[in-house]
């Protein structure tokens, strides 16, 4: 039996950070992707925008939020194609990351790309983020590059990891 | 391969044209989780996602939910249920493909009965968590999916197995 669960390629952001984090020439010889996050920003802010194929239009979603002591729903029609909670921000305790996973069925179809989207962070304090996000990118072309970019402008910090894997249904 | 080698393909459908269910049968008892990949459309108007086991139609399910629409936030439990639920605010619509990420733990032992989270999400309307209990200490065999509505042709199933050894 196949093991169809395989690393694409994986991005470590070196020692002055990184703007984005981005992942091109993608095989479209998959059925899903997965995207697994580790990240911290410099900025205090814990979502990152995913942006398809260099564009920054045609994306929406909604997701559900805790912060530890409430919960809140909300959308956003940025376009930037669905923002990614969950990512640390600078703010909190140093040397945390947050982990972030978002799943991507059938990005090589024809259809309009939908995604779901997991985030968490921990602080040992106040004010942490879990988030559940349900993303729309409304484009028929097939995905083949992802960039993860700082909603909030700032960079990602070193050590920030970022692994594209593929799963086959075959 | 390393032990742990995971996410083998079981079983996979693309429906060709509207169906009201999507089944696996015969599932094999070897693997130690489950996992169900559901990217949905619907055909006729919303739906849910609606899950049986090996063809139980009784009584024998429950559930509590984590959901959103993009302004509520709302969590509640359902007891006596003919069959779990896929999903709830991220619902199935007749515009775009959701998602839906099942996973089914232990499914194949003899013992306990089975719980199941659902993990759903439709930018269209909403998300949900969802943790399901089948109330049988049957090892899952055959997984049937079905809703109020049909279920759009291109919509997308499929079932990986998941060793821990």
């Amino acid at each position: 039996m196949p093991n169809t669960y395989q690393v694409i390629s994986s991005v470590t952001v070196g020692s002055g950070g990184a703007a984005n984090i981005e992942f091109t020439s993608i095989p479209q010889t998959y059925t899903d992707l997965v995207l697994k996050i580790s990240g911290r920003f410099t900025v205090d802010s814990a979502s990152a925008f995913l942006r398809y194929n260099g564009t920054t239009t045609n994306g929406s979603s909604r997701w559900i939020e805790g912060s530890g002591s409430s919960a809140s729903s909300s959308t956003d029609g940025s376009n930037q194609y669905g923002p990614v909670h969950g990512i640390v921000n600078s703010t909190k305790t140093a040397s945390t990351f947050g982990n972030a996973e978002i799943y991507i069925p059938n990005y090589t179809s024809s259809n309009n790309k939908s995604s779901s989207s997991d985030g968490v962070t921990e602080n040992n304090g106040t004010s942490t983020t879990m988030a559940l996000g349900a993303n729309l990118w409304s484009n028929t072309a097939a995905i083949t590059s992802i960039q993860i970019v700082p909603a909030a402008g700032g960079n990602f910090v070193q050590y920030s990891t970022a692994v594209l894997y593929g799963i086959k249904n075959s | 391969m390393a032990a742990g080698a995971t996410y083998f393909p079981i079983a996979t459908t693309t429906l060709g044209s509207n169906s009201a269910t999507i089944e696996f049968t015969s599932i094999s008892g070897s693997y130690t989780d489950i996992v169900l990949i559901l990217s949905a459309k619907a055909s006729g108007g919303n739906m849910d996602a609606w899950i049986q086991f090996n063809g139980d139609t009784g009584t024998n399910y429950s559930m509590t939910t984590l959901r959103a629409n993009g302004s509520t936030v709302t969590s509640d439990f359902y007891t006596s249920l003919n069959y779990g639920y896929g999903d709830l605010s991220g619902y199935i619509n007749t515009s775009n493909f959701n998602v839906e990420i099942i996973q089914f733990m232990n499914y194949s032992n003899t013992t306990t009965y089975k719980t199941f989270l659902s993990r759903a999400s439709t930018a269209g309307n909403g998300l949900d968590a969802i943790v399901n209990l089948w109330r049988s200490t049957a090892a899952i065999t055959s997984i049937k999916l079905s809703g109020s509505q049909t279920y759009a042709s291109g919509t997308t199933a499929t079932l990986y197995g998941i060793e821990y050894a």
